[in-house]
């Protein structure tokens, strides 16, 4: 199979090339080298080591690519989360007796391990007092001796440990999972086609992710620390290291997110040209599965959003290296502050969509897979990711309620961002009503994508509270906005992202990952997820603002302290879960099941091709009969039937 | 085999992958000079007078700027022309054309950074507030886009001496001139937006 799949595809190229010969030429000199000739590499078929895993081209790998280098970000940014969680389940309390020298006259960090009355007083007792102690006051160790002296965390370390969280999941986790993975794996499988329309390009999209990540976690090791602006990185703060102490750290932080940009950038042209224009024949707008919807709406975002960034980027480098004040409103200068404000979450917003959307579009694979119906309302689906990602470029206010606003505007960005829950309802109802009475069968991506469903209902709700600008006046800057944030990203797009990478394992690497494994990460980490999450929301309306000084100096906050070290149990519970997918995904590409060519039934294009899928996708192009979701149609046999199965009967197809 | 890469791909292709992929980069463009007029028309707002008080004394030197302008929408012209000759066929009046096009581009360059050179040893600089920073950023960055436009033209010029383009098979002239096009009709959009705003 695999030779002949091989021959055939050489067969193509030979002839193809003929053909090709004209767009070859003419496009060859053009920063978009491939043109229309996507089969030109294929010619590179017994490729090397390096052409073939590390510079490579082809699609399916790049995608792959994308979606290690996410994992990998994924526990440095969750790293971050667990120092400072450990921090803020132990917040700085009233000096106890004779404790004034160490540091800020606070009980050091709790270890596992150490003794109590190590913690009582300082004075060492076990071999275990003594490392800690060495590690945290050591001349050797110098880190620790300048973020947490004497064990205990200074703010501008807690600063820069919840930007980097941030950024880096936002960034560096999330969009190249989302959009950098399962766009490139997806797109040319889905639509039917060899590889994307300018597969340099393509290449060039994740060195420059990976040059941008490069960049960002040199930051780390500058002296100052990195930035600590916070992931929007308002002004003046990220302007002037005066504020955060932070001096090249932020600057490549900027620099860093700028090369993403062009990263992000070449992606886009790349999804939305291939998109538009490499479809299979009988593939039509409305026969796209929806996740080629939701990510190419998607690049649409990216295309146009990112750019807005990389202009107050531009702006804010200028402002630290070339001496312009763009963001600091000096006398003579004339800068103002809240442009940085604007032009971030004029990108910002839309970005918050470019997290959510791909996530929507697995979670409507999924459901009619398993619930083995057609997905409810396909077309209302597709509008409704249409409306969001229009609403989403003109809401950018509701950040900003609290910078202070004529109210009118606020009244207006309150009643477009209230508005977004009309789309998102629909395409909540339209997953209920493709389960409803569906015969649903409980697989674990099955799983994620039901609790992607009903997480991102509860961040969905919360969001409708805070878009009142009353009520976001009173709960800015709390737990609250915290849990929403976290209930919608990973709540949402992480589940999907689990869910994603368990059904398409099987395409991805021919072999199925080990389901008790997965449905032990899955559990564990729903109720760890929860458990983290939701009391934040209590902890947002009791007013308990997101900052490391000890909340517990405030009398109305005395209630929470065991909340806040319950979260932290349940986020070390979440992280420490985690390690059981990583074990997991490696394990299974090497020893996993190996598996079938359309182990869930699925009825989409990219379950046609061969696995492990060759180079150029498909033994035949496919053409396409039918729209997506043609499951359990009355009067079938089989209650499938695969997109490329031709009409024998005058059925609707979908469109 | 023709007939099988037809098949191969969307039945219908108004636009060529390069073609369209330069068409999609000009929506990214457009929004990154929106960002940088956005915050320049923030700025502009912001003050009564402009050029602020504290930089009443600087003239931009809008006469040659005009002139300048002139030239670049010239180029635009011969780059159009360009384009038409290679779809008659016209090989010899391409090159032409395309020279004539990347010089006009080029002495854009050369009177502009004459320009910044006499506004510096006035005193406008980077540092002399938002009115000079602005300035140099938002013509700035349009420069270094024609620099970017004249760079790939070269590369078209190039190529059309090797005898690479036909009537039936231009599309690198058609996609160098899809963008040199943009870039000159950004520019009188800056022009009148940063000298007599």
């Amino acid at each position: 199979m695999q030779e002949n799949d091989n021959k055939s595809h050489e067969h193509d190229n030979d002839e193809g090339h003929d053909a090709a010969h004209e767009d070859h030429d003419a496009v060859e000199h053009t920063p978009e080298h491939n043109g229309d000739d996507h089969d030109t590499h294929a010619h590179h078929h017994e490729e090397g080591f390096i052409r073939k895993y590390i510079f490579s081209l082809d699609h399916k790998m790049i995608g792959k690519q994308f979606l290690i280098y996410g994992l990998i970000m994924l526990f440095l940014g969750g790293g971050l989360a667990m120092l400072f969680r450990w921090q803020l389940a132990y917040p700085e309390v009233p000096a106890l007796e004779g404790q004034e020298e160490r540091g800020r006259g606070a009980k050091p960090l709790p270890i596992i391990g150490v003794s109590d009355e190590f913690q009582e007083t300082g004075e060492p007792k076990t071999w275990a007092d003594r490392y800690w102690m060495n590690v945290f006051e050591s001349e050797e160790t110098e880190w620790t001796e300048e973020f947490i002296p004497g064990g205990v965390m200074t703010g501008s370390f807690y600063n820069m440990l919840f930007t980097m969280h941030a950024t880096i999941m936002v960034f560096f986790v999330v969009v190249p999972i989302l959009v950098g993975a399962f766009g490139n794996f997806l797109i040319p499988l889905m639509i039917g086609t060899r590889d994307m329309a300018f597969p340099v390009l393509n290449m060039l999209s994740f060195w420059l992710a990976v040059l941008a990540a490069g960049v960002m976690v040199s930051g780390f090791f500058v002296p100052g620390g990195h930035a600590s602006a916070g992931w929007t990185g308002y002004a003046p703060l990220s302007v002037d290291p005066t504020w955060t102490g932070v001096g090249w750290g932020m600057n490549l932080w900027a620099i860093s997110l700028l090369i993403q940009g062009f990263s992000s950038l070449v992606g886009s042209i790349n999804y939305i040209t291939t998109i538009i224009n490499m479809r299979a024949p009988g593939m039509t707008f409305f026969r796209l599965p929806l996740v080629i919807w939701a990510l190419f709406i998607v690049a649409i975002l990216l295309l146009l959003a990112f750019p807005v960034l990389s202009s107050a980027l531009a702006l804010l480098i200028f402002d630290r290296l070339a001496g312009t004040t763009f963001f600091s409103a000096t006398p003579t200068g004339g800068g103002d502050p809240l442009l940085w404000q604007h032009l971030f979450w004029f990108f910002g917003h839309p970005e918050v969509y470019i997290l959510i959307l791909p996530g929507m579009g697995i979670a409507s694979e999924l459901i009619p897979v398993f619930s083995r119906k057609p997905i409810f309302g396909y077309r209302s689906m597709v509008y409704a990711m249409i409306a969001i990602a229009f609403l989403g470029w003109i809401v950018w206010g509701h950040h900003m309620f609290q910078s202070g606003m004529r109210p009118g505007m606020g009244a207006f960005f309150m009643t477009t961002t209230m508005l977004i829950a009309v789309p998102s309802a629909i395409k909540t109802f339209n997953w209920l009503g493709t389960m409803f009475r569906g015969s649903i069968r409980f697989t674990t991506p099955m799983l994620h994508a039901i609790a992607f469903v009903s997480m991102f209902v509860i961040g969905g709700l919360s969001g409708i509270y805070m878009a009142n600008t009353p009520v976001d006046i009173a709960i800015h800057d709390t737990y609250f906005i915290v849990a929403h944030i976290h209930y919608v990203v990973f709540g949402g797009s992480l589940f999907a992202i689990f869910g994603g990478i368990i059904f398409w394992f099987p395409k991805m690497y021919g072999r199925y990952m080990n389901d008790t494994l997965c449905k032990i990460h899955f559990w564990l980490t729903f109720i760890a997820f929860n458990c983290t999450f939701f009391p934040m929301h209590i902890l947002g309306i009791g007013l308990h603002r997101r900052r490391i000084d000890n909340p517990m100096l405030t009398e109305h906050l005395h209630g929470f302290e065991g909340m806040n070290i319950f979260i932290s149990m349940s986020a070390f519970t979440l992280g420490a879960v985690q390690l059981i997918l990583a074990f997991n995904f490696f394990w299974s590409i090497y020893k996993g099941k190996v598996a079938e060519k359309n182990p869930w039934h699925v009825t989409t294009l990219e379950w046609e091709a061969p696995t492990p899928v060759p180079h150029g996708n498909f033994v035949q192009i496919p053409t396409v009969y039918r729209g997506p979701y043609e499951y359990s149609v009355p009067g079938e046999e089989s209650d499938w039937i695969p997109q490329a199965q031709p009409e024998h009967a005058p059925a609707s197809a979908g469109d | 085999m023709m007939v099988q890469r037809g098949m191969e791909i969307a039945e219908n292709r108004p636009f060529s992958n390069a073609k369209l992929g330069v068409l999609i980069l000009l929506g990214a463009e457009t929004m990154l000079f929106a960002g940088l007029i956005g915050a320049f028309l923030v700025y502009r707002m912001g003050n009564v007078t402009w050029p602020p008080l504290s930089h009443a004394d600087i003239q931009l030197p809008r006469l040659v700027t005009g002139i300048n302008t002139g030239l670049l929408i010239i180029s635009g012209f011969t780059m159009f022309q360009a384009l038409r000759t290679i779809q008659l066929d016209k090989v010899k009046y391409l090159r032409y054309y395309l020279l004539f096009t990347g010089a006009l581009g080029l002495l854009f360059l050369v009177i502009q950074g004459s320009e910044w050179i006499q506004l510096i040893g006035k005193g406008l600089t980077l540092q002399s507030g938002v009115y000079g920073a602005t300035f140099y950023v938002l013509i700035g960055c349009h420069a270094v886009h024609v620099l970017g436009a004249v760079v790939w033209l070269a590369i078209v010029i190039c190529m059309s001496w090797a005898g690479r383009f036909s009537s039936v098979n231009h599309t690198g002239v058609e996609t160098c001139t899809i963008y040199w096009i943009y870039v000159v009709a950004l520019w009188p959009i800056l022009y009148f937006l940063v000298y007599f705003a």
